[in-house]
């Protein structure tokens, strides 16, 4: 566990660097912001669907009980353990079905500097698809984007989380009926 | 002491894997039928359980026994659904369950991009691996109790 730990430091340039590698290839083979931010945001989605799956295998945080537990497992335990940092969960909606994840520093943009020409680029976006992609796999739908980015003048980092609804279980696509005969015959 | 076989089902119902070591009668019908109809009872027992349940609930259905066998059940928040048929010496298979969670499905598969995942998965290294693992567990023996 220790020497893992050591290389996740070791390696934190090579992570920072080979992302930085794949959001100027996505902005190459793209030429549109907007398409990159689509882009990067799909393939945080595939990563979180599996990611989530890791992440409950290595820190056994069992379901939890309402979303503020969720959003201090990811601010406190899957942050921490991906990516080295704890953001601060604050802004509650008064509903409690909102709230921003405050990010001092953020390991993806260490050396970045966005030119002018990429004004719109959401450059972390790939952490708003696994957000997204992980909490689906979960049951929860949530919508999640960045409110504020220190690439673009803000002086911090902000992810807001909204959820909207939680995804029911159902039985597998056939007849529901035949399902329940088959159950009790 | 022994393991009779092992069924893996997603959250959509789907077997992705099934392995049998040790099972003297079959079920009478086809694989196909037979995991739905497990797949079926899991989640009808664990609606029953939860809403029978005179207490809080905590964990759910963990497992059940007959004359014969128990069976033992294990289910991630991500809804991966792990079934171990053993025979009544084994207490619980939690622990088993959670590592063949953890340490394979999650080592070879998950973490495998040529992998798809929700649907039946071939992959030899987890056959194997996970063959080693049953075979290597200390109530496993070639012959049921």
């Amino acid at each position: 566990m220790l020497m893992f730990c050591c290389c996740l430091l070791q390696n934190s340039e090579l992570f920072t660097l080979t992302y930085g590698a794949l959001v100027t290839q996505l902005c190459k083979d793209y030429e549109n912001d907007e398409e990159v931010n689509k882009q990067l945001d799909k393939m945080g989605y595939n990563i979180g669907v599996r990611l989530i799956e890791d992440f409950l295998a290595r820190s056994s945080v069992g379901r939890c009980q309402d979303f503020r537990e969720t959003a201090d497992v990811i601010a406190k335990v899957a942050f921490k353990m991906y990516l080295g940092i704890t953001p601060s969960v604050t802004n509650w909606s008064p509903a409690g079905d909102e709230f921003s994840l405050i990010l001092e520093n953020n390991p993806l943009v260490d050396f970045v500097e966005l030119p002018d020409n990429h004004s719109t680029l959401i450059y972390s976006n790939l952490l708003c698809g696994v957000l997204r992609g992980a909490l689906e796999m979960v049951q929860m739908a949530v919508d999640v984007r960045f409110a504020q980015d220190t690439l673009r003048g803000d002086n911090v980092t902000e992810i807001r989380m909204k959820f909207i609804k939680r995804i029911e279980e159902n039985l597998p696509a056939g007849d529901d009926q035949e399902e329940r005969k088959m159950v009790f015959y | 002491m022994t393991v009779h076989n092992l069924y893996i089902f997603d959250r959509n119902g789907t077997c992705l894997y099934y392995n049998e070591w040790n099972r003297k009668k079959q079920a009478g019908i086809s694989k196909e039928e037979e995991f739905k109809l497990m797949y079926g009872m899991l989640f009808s027992i664990r609606s029953f359980v939860s809403k029978m349940s005179p207490l809080d609930m905590k964990d759910g259905f963990l497992s059940f026994q007959t004359s014969r066998y128990r069976l033992h059940y294990y289910e991630t928040p991500t809804g991966l659904k792990f079934v171990l048929n053993t025979d009544l010496s084994v207490g619980s298979a939690r622990d088993t369950l959670q590592h063949i969670y953890s340490n394979l499905y999650v080592e070879l598969l998950v973490k495998n991009p040529v992998c798809v995942l929700g649907q039946s998965l071939e992959s030899e290294l987890f056959s194997s691996r996970l063959d080693a693992f049953i075979r290597g567990l200390p109530y496993y023996s070639p012959r049921a109790a």
